[in-house]
């Protein structure tokens, strides 16, 4: 369970965040959506303590991430943006294997090695191991990215934006991978989502934010809601009904 | 979560083979052997244009009493380039790791400016007794100590803060290093040329400026920093996937930082007091050794970049002492292809 209580940041003197409460359960897939500014992003990086916040705590799994350790924190935490330092010569295997580094300190070993060939397995990647991430498309090497993460086996993994620059097939596959890793693996993902359509087909919960405060919070019937959408995003938003549940029309 | 065991299962389930999969440092086994190849190729070079340097034209032959001391004279030289390579090459590339960049160089935060303004200001309040008295453990230790003061400085003050940012503490080492730059630009100008030409002698890095008698804390103090930067090199690792990859792998981005730009400083302050300002060889040896060393991995580029800056180094000196007998232009011409280099490497990448 991820506690946010009481936890505000402000950036200079009008932009202020919070205060939020928000309590998100184990397990399942969370998505964050809201407009541009709304404090999505901000929200998810001080959980994953990228961003100090300024009152309040976090409390993942009953550790506190501003005062707990962070090599702890790394062994039931993860995170994942989108920009990442980009270092040549590094192959696939070699990127996902660094999702091993909070327990191996870099020095793997033949667990390590069967963890890394799982998630390798499991993200598709087994033919592009060996290749250079400056060799790979921006959707092959995003699920580079996101199995390092998910090779760390922590329990909560936390993505700003996994699908930003994917076409829609890639996007699709995307999620599919994300679902069968918290169906299959017993991740809880939490994301920050732009598509709405995106987080009502895959996720279990959805919470919307605006203005720096928590909108709504709930399962997918709950926030696919014509009055509340519209309301969010100030834009007119309708609901119907599709083959695999509600559809968003803007 | 029971992984190992899903993960032996589905191993062996989508390899069909035996085949083991393993994480290398290297992409394929002829990566490593070109690798090792060519380090023992760089070494050997080394090795050779140091026994050259210390053996060729010896007028003495190696039986007779008085071989020891007129090897000894030649032994500083080769002892400096050593240390000059070694505090290079580990500074530029554990510096270009640390930033994310690589077409910048540890120079940027203004230790060779720094040597220059002091090295200036002495000849210009003090004169040329005062500077050809500038000399000797105090004097030197004195410029090591700034130098990393200096350094100390702008990482605590710019690093530590609560708006921490490396590229800010950059960009005003670029400019502290511009501006001293400047105020000993200007108090060059009023020199005599006399005393210019004996700034100038020490203000172009060479070898032949090294003194042996800071070799007994050197050489400790050089051999500590870097077994420490290489014992440390599965953290550099991490540090160059940037900070918010290291931080979510559980290492203090800032702190590591910190750690490694102090280290760096030490390397640098030490080279540049002992030998003076080169700076385009660490960038030279940098660019090299990426080339020769098909690896993120720092437990490889490391030593790869040594080996290429100690060859480069003996090497070069051999040369042109020994074959075309130009005795000062060794670091001009290392700075003219090193800067032929850089200029090569921003045109061709095209972006930074």
């Amino acid at each position: 369970m991820i506690t946010i209580k009481q936890v505000r940041k402000s950036y200079g003197d009008e932009v202020v965040i919070g205060p939020l409460n928000i309590e998100i359960p184990k397990a399942g897939i969370t998505s964050l959506i809201g407009p541009n500014g709304a404090g999505k992003s901000t929200t998810l990086l001080m959980i994953g303590r990228l961003l100090n916040m300024d009152e309040g705590s976090i409390t993942v799994a009953n550790m506190d991430v501003a005062k707990s350790k962070s090599s702890d924190i790394a062994k039931m935490l993860t995170i994942l943006r989108q920009e990442n330092h980009f270092i040549t010569r590094l192959t696939v295997r070699q990127l996902v294997g660094f999702g091993r580094f909070p327990y191996s300190k870099g020095r793997l070993t033949k667990e390590d090695e069967a963890i890394i060939s799982k998630y390798i397995d499991f993200f598709e990647l087994t033919d592009l191991e060996h290749r250079f991430l400056d060799e790979l498309s921006g959707g092959q090497r995003q699920r580079a990215y996101v199995a390092m993460v998910l090779c760390q086996e922590t329990e909560y993994v936390l993505l700003d934006e996994p699908l930003n620059n994917l076409d829609i097939a890639r996007a699709v596959q995307m999620m599919e991978h994300l679902r069968r890793a918290a169906n299959e693996l017993g991740r809880t993902i939490l994301m920050v989502l732009h598509d709405i359509n995106f987080a009502a087909r895959y996720s279990d919960r959805i919470c919307a934010m605006k203005n720096g405060q928590i909108a709504a919070f709930g399962t997918v019937e709950e926030i696919m809601k014509p009055e509340l959408l519209t309301d969010i995003f100030e834009t007119k938003i309708e609901i119907i009904d599709g083959p695999y549940g509600k559809i968003a029309i803007y | 979560m029971s992984t190992v065991e899903i993960g032996l299962a589905t191993n062996r389930g989508a390899g069909g083979s035996l085949r083991a999969r393993m994480t290398g440092a290297f992409r394929t086994r002829r990566d490593a052997r070109r690798y090792w190849l060519l380090l023992v190729l760089f070494l050997g070079i080394g090795l050779l244009a140091t026994l050259g340097l210390i053996l060729y034209k010896n007028p003495v032959p190696v039986d007779s009493p008085s071989f020891i001391p007129v090897v000894q004279r030649r032994l500083t030289a080769v002892v400096a380039m050593f240390v000059a390579a070694l505090c290079h090459s580990f500074a530029t590339v554990a510096f270009q790791s640390v930033t994310g960049n690589r077409i910048i160089t540890p120079s940027l935060l203004g230790y060779e400016s720094l040597y220059s303004f002091i090295q200036t200001s002495v000849l210009f309040f003090f004169g040329a007794s005062a500077l050809a008295k500038f000399s000797g453990t105090g004097a030197f230790f004195l410029q090591v100590a700034l130098m990393i003061a200096l350094s100390l400085i702008l990482f605590g003050w710019l690093l530590s803060g609560k708006y921490g940012n490396l590229h800010l503490m950059l960009l005003i080492g670029i400019i502290i290093g511009a501006g001293l730059n400047s105020m000993s630009g200007f108090m060059r100008r009023v020199l005599s040329p006399s005393e210019f030409d004996l700034l100038q002698s020490r203000l172009i890095g060479s070898v032949n400026n090294a003194d042996a008698e800071y070799f007994p804390i050197v050489i400790p103090l050089v051999l500590a920093t870097v077994l420490l930067l290489y014992l440390l090199s599965r953290k550099l690792n991490v540090l160059s996937l940037g900070r918010d990859v290291s931080t979510a792998f559980g290492v203090n981005y800032q702190a590591h930082v910190i750690l490694f730009l102090i280290l760096i400083a030490v390397l640098m302050a030490t080279t540049t007091a002992l030998i003076g300002p080169m700076t385009f060889f660490g960038f030279l040896i940098a660019m090299l050794s990426y080339q020769a060393a098909p690896t993120y991995d720092h437990r490889y580029m490391l030593p790869m970049a040594f080996a290429i800056g100690f060859s480069v180094l003996t090497s070069a000196y051999f040369l042109l002492y020994h074959v075309f007998r130009a005795q000062t232009v060794v670091s001009v011409l290392i700075e003219l292809f090193g800067g032929i280099a850089f200029l090569i490497v921003i045109l061709r990448k095209r972006t930074l």
